[in-house]
């Protein structure tokens, strides 16, 4: 392919030159994953709090036997004034608070916060029902298995953050990668000139196409390998390989876009006024910023209409949410669908010069 | 010799305006050919229609014995086309924009640095076009129309806004490249430029040529008068007057001048009297002949 090498490398060179360009499309994007990586990404339930009042023969023997499991999730305090410990109860410093006469436990809480609340009594119901079964002597009826922990559906803050900034940078390199060169090829004469040579046009969007597919598998290599370091603990699903088309298919989409943008736009300024516009809207309707399953229901349907919806959600499929290959599937054809739609729109919009 | 363009009943409307209307021309191998005139003239349409990247409406157009129109791959690799001093890749240096130039022709890297050799631009390899100077730019535009070796040449306003010596410095190259046997089609506004550069010129104004010739021929047809300067005070206006063949005398206190048609009978007579102190003698120039062709109106 004459002169498809050498364009492409012209603006490779022209893209690793140009600051701005990286700035927005690579390291903006990867600054506020770094940031929402280290609010969000660790967000765990912290551990109960509970009083000892007095002495709990009970819960010190379950201490005992199962020590460090149950130090994971209760942290015991000993309390020997018993007025003391339930007014730190009242005031929410800890969530409940257990007492023992003769046979009867007692276990006092706030409603303050009902979720701690609700655990405190299970815990402790759980522990008076096992030394039950340790006084009768007799095997408990019923035996529960090991732990089988399934897939989380709610989502820890990284899985998402991830693909939602990855979104978000590839999209916007995209557009202004596409936008920006046809507006400035166009107005320098560079557009004129490349057709007075005699390489065929495709080779030219050709080169430009490759190049951006390039720079989005950079961005989405240094996403994911920055998501991945333990601060942020993003953890890849089996199937994130399919994360790549997803990627590919996105962008092709967003160039198309961008090349609509371009050859509408009179100027470089107007283009990147009117991608700026479309940018910001586009990241918090598509998901980006947070996750549109929790979002109100006016807002999920207009979210069908931005095409990043798409985008994100393919790569939160198969990379965050652990689904097989084939749940990218729809959004890969959502996507290639855009690019069909905008190249055909930009194509006959597109300007060879300014006169 | 044969010729490389041929231009017959050219013309072409948008709307309501005929930019060019019915324009015949032919340029010689190996000729430098210059088209001037006005803003808005149509030398900017014709030539994008012998470039290939208008159509016509009607006459005929070949270049190098082929249509240029549509768009001709055949045809291309042997014509090279000088664009606006911006026409660069961004960020790219000197040597960068040579060589991909070059590679959209298959123009081997060596052969397209040895090209900044030509153009005085050997020490700027490793610059990017954003930090050249207007003439430098200017210079790698040429250049980069040139990188492929075409036969046919097309310039626009190669030497606007740079100063003297560069001028003169790129009127250098211009020469070179023609003496190499190359064709070069030139459009301009500097009169000069034109009539120290192009073996013809045609003159154009509202889409048709006016005059088409060697420059000094169309001076000379003119048959403007000459005029003979001298230091204020050598002669006095009357004494001027009296010299066989002046035709009309004035003096501004620097300078008394003489016009003439007949320079030689006035030049000897002041001879005679010892009074060529300062002498300078004008000619009309192309300049002139253009004035007097397409009007002083300021035009858009």
């Amino acid at each position: 392919m004459s002169g498809f090498k050498s364009l492409s490398w012209a603006m490779y060179l022209g893209f690793r030159r140009d600051g701005r360009a990286m700035f927005f499309s690579l390291l903006f994007p990867l600054m506020f994953l770094v940031l929402f990586g280290t609010l969000f990404g660790h967000a765990t339930t912290a551990k109960v709090k509970v009083i000892e009042i007095g002495s709990v023969p009970v819960l010190d023997q379950a201490v005992r036997q199962g020590g460090a499991d149950l130090a994971k999730v209760l942290t015991i305090t000993r309390y020997a004034d018993r007025s003391a410990a339930l007014a730190k109860v009242g005031k929410g410093d800890q969530d409940g608070a257990v007492e023992q006469l003769g046979d009867t436990v007692t276990v006092h809480y706030s409603a303050a916060d009902r979720v701690k609340a609700g655990t405190v009594q299970s815990i402790v119901g759980s522990i008076v029902e096992s030394a039950n079964v340790a006084t009768s002597g007799r095997p408990p009826t019923f035996t529960l298995a090991a732990p089988v922990q399934v897939e989380d559906s709610s989502l820890k803050a990284i899985q998402f953050i991830t693909p939602g900034m990855l979104g978000w940078a590839l999209s916007s390199a995209a557009m202004f990668g596409a936008a920006q060169t046809l507006v400035s090829w166009r107005t320098k004469g560079i557009l004129r000139r490349l057709r007075l040579s005699p390489v065929p046009i495709r080779n030219v969007f050709a080169a430009r196409v490759t190049v951006s597919l390039g720079v989005a598998l950079v961005q989405t290599a240094v996403f994911l390998f920055v998501a991945q370091l333990p601060m942020f603990g993003l953890k890849l699903s089996g199937s994130w390989w399919m994360s790549i088309p997803v990627v590919l298919a996105g962008v092709m989409a967003f160039l198309s876009i961008g090349m609509v943008i371009g050859a509408w736009a009179k100027t470089q300024d107007s283009a990147q006024t009117v991608i700026q516009m479309v940018i910001f809207p586009m990241v918090f309707l598509g998901g980006s910023f947070f996750p549109l399953d929790n979002a109100p229901q006016w807002l999920q349907t207009v979210s069908y209409l931005v095409p990043l919806r798409y985008l994100n959600e393919g790569m939160l499929n198969v990379m965050g949410r652990g689904l097989g290959p084939a749940s990218a599937l729809p959004q890969i054809g959502v996507l290639l669908a855009i690019t069909l739609v905008a190249s055909l729109v930009g194509i006959r919009l597109f300007r060879w010069d300014d006169s | 010799m044969s010729q490389t363009i041929v231009v017959d009943g050219l013309t072409k409307s948008y709307g309501d305006l005929r930019a060019v209307d019915g324009v015949s021309f032919a340029v010689e191998e190996g000729e430098f050919f210059g088209i001037l005139g006005p803003n808005g003239a149509g030398k900017t349409t014709i030539l994008e229609i012998i470039e290939g990247l208008r159509e016509a409406d009607g006459g005929e157009v070949s270049v190098l014995g082929l249509p240029p129109w549509p768009r001709n791959p055949a045809l291309l690799p042997r014509i090279g086309v000088q664009l606006q001093s911006s026409s660069f890749f961004e960020r790219l240096t000197t040597r960068e924009q040579l060589r991909t130039f070059g590679s959209l022709y298959g123009v081997p890297a060596t052969k397209a640095d040895a090209m900044m050799e030509v153009v005085g631009l050997a020490d700027k390899a490793d610059v990017q076009v954003e930090r050249l100077s207007g003439g430098q730019a200017q210079r790698l535009s040429i250049a980069c129309a040139l990188v492929h070796e075409p036969e046919l040449v097309f310039l626009d306003e190669p030497s606007a806004a740079l100063d003297p010596q560069a001028r003169r410095n790129l009127w250098d190259v211009l020469r070179g490249i023609n003496t190499e046997g190359r064709t070069i089609v030139l459009t301009t506004h500097y009169m000069d430029e034109a009539e120290i550069l192009c073996d013809r010129v045609a003159i154009m104004d509202g889409g048709k040529i006016l005059q088409m010739g060697p420059p000094a021929t169309l001076v000379r047809d003119l048959d403007a008068p000459v005029r003979i300067s001298i230091a204020s005070g050598t002669l006095t206006e009357a004494q001027a007057r009296e010299l066989p063949g002046a035709a009309e005398v004035s003096d501004d206190g620097i300078s008394l001048v003489i016009q003439t048609r007949d320079p030689s009978t006035v030049v000897s007579a002041m001879a005679r009297m010892e009074a060529l102190d300062g002498v300078q003698i004008h000619g009309a120039t192309l300049e002139d002949l253009f004035l007097t062709l397409t009007g002083r109106a300021y035009r858009a």
